[in-house]
């Protein structure tokens, strides 16, 4: 077996060595009649070059991203990830590495978390910012948590605009705490106001910006509302290319931002590992979830990282940690601050400007075709189409023209039937002109 | 004043129904560099023996203890930049709160200077 | 013609003294700054197409302030982060021993096979009619989980083992409320050596966290936890092999007392890596388990992740696990998003870690079922072999075999001046990560070794002779060598105390100068 170094000659003599006559009695402490007599039933092993054909033959029933125009969002965006972050990432000293427990030979990871840390505060425009969580969705619901801890309230109040898959998230671990959850309706046509539902009982109140629909909104008269009634204020934002074209969340008064991180240098992995970006106002640093990355000095006053205000976490508080949260991100991290800092200034607020400018003429050319209505007015990349029909069997049919056209309302809200003919539609740098132009003709063909 | 200890290393300075609460030199031994206090806020009630503060080091943290029961007065806001003077003078500037005794009997029950001191060597 | 440029071939006398470097380097040991200090504005690493001039609909919120983000070129960005690499210890360089963790090689093909387009150019939410092949895979890894453990159900969806604890607890919770004890079974028995996430984990959802008491062999003392059990108990979450590296010799008598009693058995499969192939969880009693796609099934640990961690659930379970589900179908496998039924909801938005997942197969398909037990075997030896060639010089906490990890305690530092801490940090010097230290707590000083099947017995030999050296040279008073370890690392010991007083969590920009009066 490639894998396994060891020989014949090595394990006998290594059985020698110990004292004992064979492999079976290193598991003598094993109760008899939990050992396995034989061999589970499962195939034996393979070389490279078959179990490489049975995988492939797996992934060629799928059709990617790749192969057909995608129009998909909510949630996870296709960008393009330049060629340097996957080769960077794969290095042995990143990829094979563990947690940076003993920092004096895990500088290397230790000084690009604090370099993604300080990119997560900079993009978002809070203080600081986490070592990074799952995902954008758990992060979400880490932030509730968090927002319950410090102010000893219990309802919390989510957006109708809030990612389902999120709000869900919210719920499941709310359930855990008794936390009251008041969840509007979906507003496809944006327009929610949740200034008056905010009061004195209310923990946090969490909006998602740009929202799953797409709309872009100002969130500064409802930081005013929260704050003057002791309610912190979560901002989620699950496109994360969008913050180099908008005003940061933290400038409009967000309390907690969090955030999916994938759209740069992740890639979409079937939903998979993901990037959960977690920032925060500092006076709130010891309640955050999560690994922290921070300055210090070597013995010989030599600048250097470490982990730090560890005593937050489970391996040290046990029962009494802010999260029971033991990996973040670690590598998705890498390749996001990577493919960041391959942008640059410059290089991101291009890209964003140029997702920008593609989705309006999407949404123009889209809006063109008879029967169709576009409901947003401000938007980023993403937007909510309404078609005269239900959205799926119209998603279906675009497939077989060569284009994901985009995520239906039933995928989404499966019990929401005033939502099945929405249809969430996403555009970036990687939709070309004429694939938005083919998109367009389809979608009338189809719909005529 | 009277100075009284607990067996979880508190130490409480008495004056008039007034008593000043730290951890014993012991204590900050024990926990190595103190790096973060938290402590209560003023009119918080605290029941003796409840936990009242946790110190932090970079390792560990740990609970206080209330050595009594009463309303918190103030607490030590220098903590909050210099936590390391839990470590140079745990038994001086670095106290932890000050707490308005409900029941000055409760006193009764903790050790004095030299009770404790044969405690902690009953320790080791 | 005679070639008058001749020079030295042999290194001669070399210099005894440091030199100091004009910028700090140490030879291919580049010290480098951080990304916001290297670049400059107006550069860029990547080329865009010109943006079309359209009026923006950005409802009035536009970015005004910059982000401050630094520019830097293609060349300039991969060399910064190659540099940083090199200052990073890894599997790939050699022994890892980090106990309970784990570190064993990270075959390529599974990177290879992650980034098949099929695979990790697709959408969560594309059609179903286009991701057939990935629920297909998701499936197949489901089977083998299932085959591998003994268990009738597993939960895909959790992303690290922490998360599978949760999803295990509250596959649990929702059991109990299912039968109308959600109110009645508060408590959740945790033996003083667990991880930490065990308790944190029955804390977050709402349990109170009872230790059970080891024994003086290292194992859960079944008499203490037979008192503890009552009408009140929820569950009991176990380490097996435990985090002292040893089998649960009575596991079965502990799932039937805890079952006896109405509780749950939760497994914490961290360990899982020692037995695979060779027993099945489903048979020791196991309700709940996660598996740590990231130990026992070699995905990258990446510095502190993504990890991965299905939960094995039983019967009496299954029908609790979090959305979504892989069920089969007349013609393969088929994704249920949105089932109605005793589900307690969703953990993390759409449906796993599916990288992870291809990752892991490719692994498990690799060794085979008969390679995964091999593997088991070869980690546990290499483990015993490790304990046996070191006991006479270090202390090891308990007698008998181990399984995957040997655990050693500080006593055979004692009056020597020389703390776990130190041994580990004059390991680095030798070329080695230190082992796990000071975890499990049950222990002084704990030193936890787990070298992994991944070992060759020439890696195996060089690694006892370190240590037995490194140990001797403590009780020989050679205090130096630990006192100031580490020497030979890119940095020193570092400050965490100053880290932690005054944290500083990230860079800021420079106050822009102030213009001259």
């Amino acid at each position: 077996m490639r894998y396994l170094p060891l020989t014949g000659a090595d394990r006998a003599e290594m059985l020698a060595a110990i004292g004992v006559a064979t492999v079976d009695d290193l598991f003598r402490d094993v109760p008899p009649a939990a050992r396995l007599s034989g061999p589970v039933d499962l195939p034996a092993h393979q070389g490279e070059w078959e179990v490489e054909k049975a995988i492939a033959a797996m992934a060629a029933k799928n059709r990617h991203s790749g192969e057909l125009a995608s129009f998909l969002g909510a949630g996870a965006y296709r960008h393009h990830i330049p060629a340097a972050v996957d080769h960077l990432i794969q290095r042995s000293e990143f990829l094979t590495s563990y947690t940076p427990y003993q920092p004096e030979i895990a500088q290397g990871t230790l000084q690009y978390l604090f370099e993604f840390q300080t990119q997560v505060a900079l993009l978002t425009g809070m203080e600081v910012a986490n070592a990074s969580m799952y995902d954008g969705s758990t992060a979400c619901a880490e932030a509730v948590e968090m927002a319950r801890r410090i102010t000893g309230r219990k309802r919390v109040v989510l957006s109708g605009n809030l990612h389902p898959h999120y709000a869900e998230v919210v719920k499941t671990l709310g359930a855990l705490h008794e936390t009251e959850i008041v969840q509007a309706a979906p507003s496809p046509e944006g327009g929610e106001d949740l200034v008056h539902a905010v009061d004195g009982a209310t923990a946090c109140v969490v909006v998602q910006y740009p929202d799953v629909f797409g709309h872009v909104r100002d969130f500064s008269a409802l930081a005013e509302s929260a704050r003057a009634a002791g309610t912190l204020l979560v901002v989620a934002v699950t496109e994360v290319v969008a913050l180099g074209a908008l005003v940061p969340p933290g400038e409009m008064g967000a309390d907690i931002v969090v955030g999916e991180g994938q759209g740069l240098g992740v890639g979409l992995n079937w939903g998979g590992p993901y990037l959960g970006l977690f920032a925060a106002r500092a006076k709130y640093v010891r309640q955050m979830p999560g690994r922290l990355c921070g300055e210090t000095v070597d013995a010989e006053g030599r600048r250097g990282y470490v982990l730090t205000l560890s005593t937050r976490e489970q391996h040290i508080r046990r029962e009494k940690a802010t999260s029971n949260i033991c990996t973040n991100s670690g590598l998705c991290s890498l390749a996001f601050t990577i493919h960041l800092s391959l942008l640059g200034e410059a290089g991101l607020t291009r890209l964003a400007a140029l997702n920008h400018a593609r989705a309006v003429r999407a949404a123009d050319r889209l809006a063109a075709v008879p029967g169709v209505t576009v409901l947003n007015g401000a938007f980023f990349n993403e937007f909510t189409l309404k078609l005269p029909t239900d959205a799926a069997p119209v998603v279906e049919a675009l497939v077989a023209r060569g284009i994901l056209a985009g995520v239906p309302g039933a995928r989404l809200w499966p019990g929401r039937a005033e939502l099945a003919n929405h249809l969430l539609v996403a555009v970036t740098e990687t939709n070309t002109p004429a694939e938005i132009e083919a998109f367009a003709a389809a979608l009338a063909e189809v719909l005529a | 004043m009277t100075v009284k200890y607990t067996e979880d290393h508190e130490w409480i300075a008495v004056t008039g129904s007034t008593g000043r609460v730290g951890i014993t030199d012991y204590a900050q031994g024990q926990l190595g560099d103190v790096v973060f206090v938290d402590l209560p806020a003023a009119g918080v009630l605290l029941e003796k023996g409840g936990e009242a503060a946790v110190v932090e080091s970079v390792k560990a943290a740990s609970e206080v203890f209330a050595p009594v029961t009463g309303k918190v007065t103030a607490s030590n806001a220098h903590l909050e930049a210099e936590p390391s003077l839990v470590n140079s003078s745990p038994e001086g500037d670095g106290w932890f709160f000050e707490v308005e005794l409900s029941d000055l009997a409760e006193l009764d029950g903790l050790m004095d200077a030299a009770a404790y001191k044969d405690y902690v060597a009953s320790l080791d | 013609m005679m070639n008058r440029q001749g020079r030295a071939t042999a290194p001669g006398d070399a210099a005894a003294a440091p030199v100091r470097t004009v910028l700090g380097h140490r030879g291919l040991d580049h010290e480098e700054p951080l990304i916001f200090e290297l670049g400059q504005d107006g550069r860029s690493g990547v080329d865009l197409p010109e943006v079309p001039a359209v009026e923006n609909r950005l409802g009035g919120l536009a970015r005004k302030a910059a982000i401050a983000l630094p520019g830097l070129s293609e060349p300039q960005v991969v060399r910064h982060y190659v540099r940083l690499s090199r200052r990073n210890y890894a599997i790939d360089m050699g022994l890892y021993p980090l106990g309970s963790c784990t570190m064993k090689h990270n075959p390529r093909l599974n990177e290879k096979l992650a980034r098949l387009p099929g695979l990790a150019d697709l959408h969560p939410l594309a059609p179903a009619s286009t991701t057939r092949g990935a629920v297909e895979l998701m499936g197949t890894l489901a089977h083998w989980l299932m085959v591998l453990t003994g268990m009738p159900a597993v939960a895909m969806s959790p992303k690290a083992g922490a998360h599978g604890e949760l999803c295990g607890i509250m596959a649990i919770r929702a059991a109990l409320v299912a039968r109308g004890e959600g109110e009645s079974r508060t408590r959740i028995l945790v033996p003083e050596s667990a991880h930490g996430t065990n308790p944190a984990t029955a804390a977050y959802c709402g349990f109170k966290v009872d230790p059970v008491p080891g024994t003086a062999d290292g194992r859960v003392d079944l008499a203490a936890l037979k008192a503890k059990l009552g009408p009140d108990v929820a569950a009991i979450m176990l380490t097996n092999p435990n985090t002292c590296g040893l089998f649960e010799r009575e596991i079965m008598e502990i799932a039937e007392a805890v079952h006896g009693v109405g509780g749950f058995f939760y497994c914490d499969g961290a360990n899982f890596n020692a037995i695979v192939g060779r027993v099945r969880p489903g048979d020791l009693g196991v309700d709940a388990m996660h598996i740590n796609l990231h130990k026992t099934f070699s995905t990258p640990h990446g510095g502190g992740g993504p990890g991965a961690g299905p939960v094995v659930l039983s019967e009496a379970l299954a029908p609790f696990a979090p959305l979504p589900w892989v069920v089969g179908t007349a013609d393969g496998y088929a994704l249920l998003e949105d089932a109605a039924g005793q589900s307690f909801g969703r953990m993390a938005a759409f449906h796993g870690q599916m990288g992870m997942f291809v990752r892991a197969l490719a692994y498990m398909m690799s060794h085979g079922g008969d390679g995964l037990a091999q593997a088991a075997s070869d980690a546990v030896l290499a483990a015993n072999y490790i304990q046996a060639r070191l006991s006479d010089v270090m202390t090891p906490s308990f007698d008998g075999p181990c399984m995957h990890e040997a655990l050693f305690d500080d006593r055979f530092l004692k009056d020597t001046g020389v703390t776990t801490l130190d041994f580990a940090k004059a390991m680095i010097d030798e070329g080695y990560h230190p082992m796990t230290m000071y975890f499990p707590l049950v222990v002084h000083g704990a030193m936890l070794i787990e070298p992994t099947e991944s070992e060759s017995r020439e890696s195996l030999d060089a690694f006892i002779a370190v240590m037995r050296t490194l140990a001797e040279a403590a009780k020989a008073g050679e205090t130096e060598r630990f006192a100031g370890a580490p020497h030979y690392a890119p940095r020193r010991r570092l400050d965490e105390t100053a880290a932690a007083r005054k944290p500083i969590l990230r860079w800021t920009p420079p106050a822009p100068a102030k213009a001259a009066e």
